[in-house]
């Protein structure tokens, strides 16, 4: 099948304008121009793209939450594409970018914004650059600025850096960092659709989210509801990386295809990496729950994973083969969410820091039983009140672990045990 | 109160205001939700997480809307996915809220446990120890043992100076962002704010000089931790050995209500002294806020260079007598001189003071020669008319209401109106400025008229004809916004003497008294006029009759005194000035037209020291007493120290001066002053005794208490509200007032204005060395285009009046073309004409 979303797999030099239009593109656009913008919103609904930043939240329902009529709303594209082990909208950006900001354009239309941000992750300030190549050919082909498509839709688009910070990742924090404030989230309501960017109604989605939506102008809500499953529809990057044989982006079906296919199989990544076993994966990155052998017949949508307690995510898929050591791994992660915690809510910014230094402690042969009840505790009792997703998630590394790999804790902390007192 | 909604919390049923939060909402029916980041006066952030509960609302059928019951016939509750934060959600009706079941108060515990691992528990050297809301709370809601281990600390800077006035400790800090809320969303000094994330989260300050703000000490009365400190109370003293003292500003027009904090200590050698000063809550006036220069101002109270005894002139020079040989020579020398003396005074002395002195002078001497020494401002006979209503309330300006500022920086002459009218604008109230120059209200402004030097009354006067025209107005300036005025249901009108002398303001209060009886915005609440006063009791000595022509209740005299400039000008057999320094302030040459002087003050200032008697008075903090705010709202404060030597009360010292002079027995207590002379000879004071003025009533947001959670501070009003009196235009019409023509300063060449500064070099707060650097340094602002050569940081020569100031140049784009400002220089009236020279 040919790509949807990766198309420059399949057409060369897709990056450039003239490339891009001669292979159909902006026909979504034109499309879009030619319907009321409710009808574009009722389209989306039907063809039902669900977020791919990890929540799943049907785009069109988010467009439909904007409140109607004049005044200013925006548009902001969400590249802080930052939980580990993504790379996928780097790619989309880089190699198809005026897809996404077609994508935006009628997202823009859609809701009467006339202002699109694209939120830049800080660290991937060369590629943003490249980018700007493309916006400034979509101004001088007609595509952004006054009139567009001399439809009287008028809409612009910036790139805007942040300062690298996974937290940005999250909404409100992507848009306290754009409006030039620290990056931290808020209590939400306000919910971005009410008071989002510079306190007017905004759409934050996922670049690869608008990336979906020209095919669907293009190629009808039908066509897109038919990919995929009952719940998940269309395709899905998958960023695979670990201990693979060949990591990568990769544009999948959804639920056409298991997570061991996307392991062994030839089109994918062709094995683990040295020939070596499988111990486990994190279906999506850091902040998802770890997985084990039983899981690789779990399929790549949304619901796929549910029966074994994990979820897809953004699809960020870090495989760990058998000599990975599992403390190590949740420290690793840990340290992450460690680091890049804003520090707004007590349970995250102090939590996140105990279970580190405990990890920590483990790791290098201090650690006491009493320490890894304390990791349990300490992870447990950050559940359920942290402000935003960062810190509520940051407790799966050590959840994950303790709970199929708890006897690595435990030897980690006997062989101390075994070291008599002096 | 206004919509109410129905809550269930744990139980108890409520009906509360609309709007309100969750933690607010439940506070009102005695359950205490705990909040560390929470603040009633704060927009909610929810980010402590100490105050998550369950929040659920009545369940109904998504198709049908009818009410889901359970098996008992109860509608069943929807109690969400997990615990909400009870400090962003609002109130709605038939919401059902639970604060104790185990999941919260697990809740609790954890996040009690996070905050005190990363608190370094110096509980035992900390300022806050013993107010400290995270010490109630760990007593509360603690498990009092942890697993964490106590070398894992982080650890970090404990004396981080955040500027002059506040010091930060790091690793205190709990990471709420009060004080940066507070300086954001507050006072509009975005000075503060968070640097670097997670665990090494902390608060630095963006400005230089640093925690450059009026406001900062107030972010250390919400701090909930000791992690803000002001270097004036730093390491000063234990919460629970200070006695709290009601009591009222000495600065400023406003009133602000506080608490002195006082102590009895060895290092002062016994003595009881105040450690610190903290705002008192009073929704009316300052709220639960003071501005620094009341924090900090107050040392000159128990200075080393105060007066301690009575002194007499004796072969040339002044000597230490006894109060009994001091008293007996000024009762003969005034009784001598009869109706030849004259009496001056200032207006920082309790209206018992100033009553006395005045009854003093009119019955007991026989003169009226009686004046303000140092008069900037006038129009107290105007404000007494069509001051603003009974019962007026900034903090209840609106949308749809108007506020009129004119001629006056309100920033710098009274921060607590500058807030309050900010805030007023920030609730959609219009607010329309008339300077000679932009000030700090103008961001706020719906309109900002700037007016020539000597152009502000006809400006005025444009604005009333406007007024009285709105219906024919037409585009653009002043009549557009005279007729954005009429527009608004209330209008409250502030003056203020920038640029201009105490007779064009007295022009200016009756044109502006004018135009709000146009639309009859007079004699009721949140309408009228107000005067920004200099100092801190202008109003009462205008109400208890300081003045050549009316006495006590602006009673008009048959035979009108002189004035003080006529004092001045044609001198007097004997003089009696009461806290107040013409010679030092410029406005007496001399005392060579003076047959006797006494002088009656804290200090010996410049006249003092040309006196033939000095007399030591006490300052506020040691008796008590009443001051009359700008909004005529009369407030008791009390006796916190013990006299200094052998000083004595202003109308104790008058007493015994009536005695000698044949009068009756002195009184004994200033409330009996009050009682006996003001209520008796003052009619708008009739109503009022010390008791009325100490009454209280439950204020909302409800911020002091005994709560576990808001403590640390003294923000509980024990002592009273005060009570305003009622102008005559809330009991009857009053006429549209003449307007005098008085001589307008006009200039040729450049006009040059002295403007205000909060933190001015004078006899008070030059005792404040905390606020040395702040103190507004003599400067000349200047436009570009009269630079002349000039550039910032040039010294100049100012010469004006046959006198020549040298001053730092600034051309900083502050100073409208044609108009020099100085800066931090004694008050001048007026718009001078003054040559300015480079070097």
């Amino acid at each position: 099948m040919a790509h949807v979303i990766f198309r420059h797999r399949d057409v060369e030099n897709i990056k450039e304008l003239d490339v891009y239009v001669a292979n159909g593109g902006y026909e979504g656009l034109k499309k879009a121009l030619s319907m009321t913008p409710e009808e574009v919103v009722n389209e989306i609904k039907a063809a039902g793209i669900r977020g791919r930043g990890g929540a799943g939240f049907p785009a069109g329902i988010k467009w439909s939450f904007m409140p109607k009529g004049d005044g200013q709303k925006y548009i902001v594209i969400n590249n802080d594409e930052s939980e580990t082990g993504t790379f996928k909208d780097r790619e989309i950006l880089e190699e198809n970018p005026h897809q996404v900001i077609e994508g935006a354009l009628i997202a823009a239309y859609a809701v009467g914004a006339d202002m699109v941000y694209c939120y830049w992750r800080g660290e991937y300030m060369d590629a943003a650059y490249a980018a700007e190549k493309a916006i400034k050919d979509a101004y001088a082909g007609g595509y952004l600025g006054k009139d567009i498509l001399g439809s009287g839709f008028d809409c612009d688009y910036h790139n805007h850096f942040g300062a690298g910070a996974y937290i940005c990742g999250e909404e409100t924090a992507l848009l306290n960092s754009l409006m030039g404030n620290l990056g931290q989230p808020w209590s939400k309501p306000p919910f971005p659709a009410q008071a989002g960017a510079y306190h007017k109604p905004t759409v934050v989605n996922n670049v690869e989210t608008l990336a979906n939506v020209p095919p669907v102008m293009v190629n009808g809500a039908d066509w897109y509801a038919n990919l995929g499953t009952d719940q998940s529809n269309g395709v899905k990057i998958v960023c695979m990386s670990g201990h693979v044989a060949r990591p990568g982006n990769y544009e999948v079906e959804m639920g056409k295809v298991t997570y061991r296919e996307l392991i062994y199989g030839d089109e994918y990544c062709q094995g683990m990496r040295d020939g070596k076993g499988f111990k486990a994966l994190l279906p999506s990155g850091g902040s998802g729950p770890v997985v084990l052998p039983d899981a690789l017949d779990g399929n790549v949508s949304f619901e796929g994973l549910n029966a074994y307690g994990s979820m897809m995510g953004s699809a960020s898929v870090i495989v760990m083969d058998e000599d990975t050591d599992m403390v190590w791994a949740a420290l690793k992660m840990t340290h992450f969410f460690k680091h890049e915690s804003c520090g707004k809510c007590t349970p995250c910014r102090e939590g996140t820091f105990w279970l580190e230094k405990t990890l920590h402690r483990i790791m290098e042969g201090h650690g006491t039983e009493d320490d890894i009840n304390t990791l349990d505790r300490v992870a447990h009792s950050m559940q359920g009140k942290c402000l935003c997703a960062l810190g509520e998630f940051a407790v799966s590394p050590v959840i994950g672990t303790l709970k199929h790999f708890r006897e690595e804790y435990v030897s980690k902390v006997r062989q101390l045990e075994a070291v008599p007192a002096d | 109160m206004s919509e109410t909604v129905n809550i269930i919390v744990d139980g108890i049923e409520a009906e509360v205001p609309k709007g309100l939060t969750v933690v607010d909402a439940a506070k009102m029916v005695a359950v205490d939700i705990p909040v560390f980041c929470h603040h009633p006066k704060l927009e909610p952030v929810g980010m402590c997480r100490m105050c998550l509960v369950d929040i659920g609302m009545p369940m109904f059928d998504r198709e049908t809307r009818e009410p889901v019951m359970d098996d008992d016939g109860n509608q069943q509750i929807n109690w969400g996915r997990g615990m909400q934060t009870g400090c962003t959600v609002r109130v709605a009706d038939g919401m059902h809220v639970r604060t104790t079941t185990d999941h919260v108060i697990e809740a609790r515990n954890t996040v009690i446990e996070f905050l005190l691992t990363s608190h370094p528990l110096d509980c035992p050297i900390c300022d806050k120890g013993g107010e400290c809301p995270l010490q109630n709370l760990t007593m509360e809601h603690g498990l009092g043992d942890t697993a964490f281990p106590f070398e894992d600390k982080m650890h970090n800077d404990k004396h981080v100076p955040l500027g002059d006035l506040i010091a930060l400790d790091r690793e205190r800090c709990i990471q709420c962002a009060r004080c940066v809320r507070f300086q954001d969303e507050v006072v509009d000094d975005p000075v503060l704010g968070f640097h670097n994330r997670g665990r090494k989260l902390e608060i630095i300050t963006y400005s230089d000089p640093g925690f450059d703000s009026y406001w900062s000490g107030n972010t250390t009365d919400i701090c909930p931790v000791g992690a803000l400190t002001t270097n004036d109370f730093r390491f000063g003293a234990r919460p629970w050995e200070l006695k709290p003292v009601a009591s009222i500003s000495p600065h400023g027009p406003e009133g602000e209500n506080i608490t002195m904090s006082t102590r009895q200590e060895a290092k002062s050698g016994g003595r009881v002294v105040i450690k610190r000063i903290m705002p008192r809550q009073n929704e009316q006036v300052n709220e639960i806020w003071i501005s620094d220069r009341t924090r900090f101002g107050h040392h000159f109270a128990d200075a080393d260079d105060r007066l301690m005894t009575p002194m007499v002139r004796k072969d040339g020079v002044l000597q230490e007598s006894s109060w009994e040989e001091a008293l007996s020579l000024v009762a003969t020398k005034l009784k001598d001189a009869g109706a030849n003396a004259a009496g001056l005074t200032g207006d920082r002395m309790s209206n018992e003071d100033l009553f006395a002195f005045q009854s003093l002078m009119r019955k007991t001497v026989g003169t009226n020669n009686i004046d303000l020494a140092n008069a900037r401002i006038g129009g107290a006979e105007v404000t007494a008319k069509v001051g603003v209503g009974t019962g007026t309330n900034l903090g209840e300006m609106g949308a749809g209401d108007a506020i009129i500022v004119f001629a006056s920086d309100l920033h710098e002459e009274a921060p607590i109106w500058w807030l309050r009218v900010k805030q007023a604008a920030q609730r959609g109230t219009k607010v329309f400025t008339f300077n000679l120059r932009e000030t700090r209200l103008d961001t706020h402004t719906t309109e900002t008229v700037l007016y020539k030097p000597g152009d502000a009354l006809d400006t005025a006067r444009a604005l009333l004809n406007g007024v009285k025209m709105a219906d024919s107005a037409g585009d653009g300036g002043i009549a557009a916004v005279a007729k954005a005025i009429t527009e608004a249901e209330n209008i409250i009108a502030f003056y203020g003497y920038e640029g201009l002398t105490a007779d064009e303001t007295g022009s200016l209060s009756r044109i502006l008294g004018n135009m709000l009886l146009v639309n009859g915005n007079v004699g009721r609440v949140n309408n009228g006029l107000i005067a920004v006063w200099p100092h801190n009791n202008t109003q009462g000595a205008y109400d208890m009759g300081i003045n050549p022509a009316f006495g006590p209740g602006y009673k008009e005299i048959a035979v009108v005194g002189k004035s003080a400039s006529d004092i001045y000008t044609e001198g007097s057999e004997a003089l009696y000035i009461m806290g107040s320094d013409p010679i030092g302030d410029g406005i007496m040459s001399g005392r060579d037209k003076i047959g006797f002087l006494v002088v009656q003050d804290l200090f010996l200032n410049a006249t003092a020291e040309l006196a033939d008697v000095v007399l030591p008075a006490q300052s506020w903090a040691e008796r008590d007493g009443t001051f009359t705010n700008g909004e005529r709202r009369v407030q008791r404060y009390y006796p916190a120290i013990a006299p200094m030597g052998k000083s004595k009360a202003d109308w104790q010292i008058i007493g015994m001066l009536e005695e000698k002079m044949g009068g009756g027995k002195p009184k004994f207590a200033a409330s009996l002053v009050f009682k006996k002379a003001i209520a008796a000879g003052v009619p708008q004071y009739k109503l009022m005794d010390y008791r009325s003025l100490a009454q209280v009533e439950k204020q909302y947001p409800d911020v002091g208490g005994e709560d576990l959670y808001y403590g640390g501070t003294s923000y509980d009003n024990k002592h009273g509200l005060g009570q305003q009196w009622a102008t005559a235009a809330e009991s009857g019409e009053v006429e549209a007032f003449d307007i005098p023509e008085v001589k307008t300063s006009k200039v040729s060449g450049i006009a040059t204005v002295r403007t205000a500064a909060l933190y001015t070099n004078g006899s008070l707060l030059q005792h404040s060395e905390l606020l040395e650097t702040r103190m507004a340094q003599p400067r000349i602002m200047i436009n570009e285009d009269d630079a002349n050569g000039i550039s910032t940081g040039d010294e100049v020569q100012v010469r004006a009046n046959g006198e020549t100031m040298m001053l730092t140049a600034y051309v900083n784009g502050v100073a409208p073309q044609g108009v020099a400002l100085l800066n931090g220089v004694p008050h001048i009236a007026g718009v001078i004409d003054a040559e300015i020279i480079k070097g």
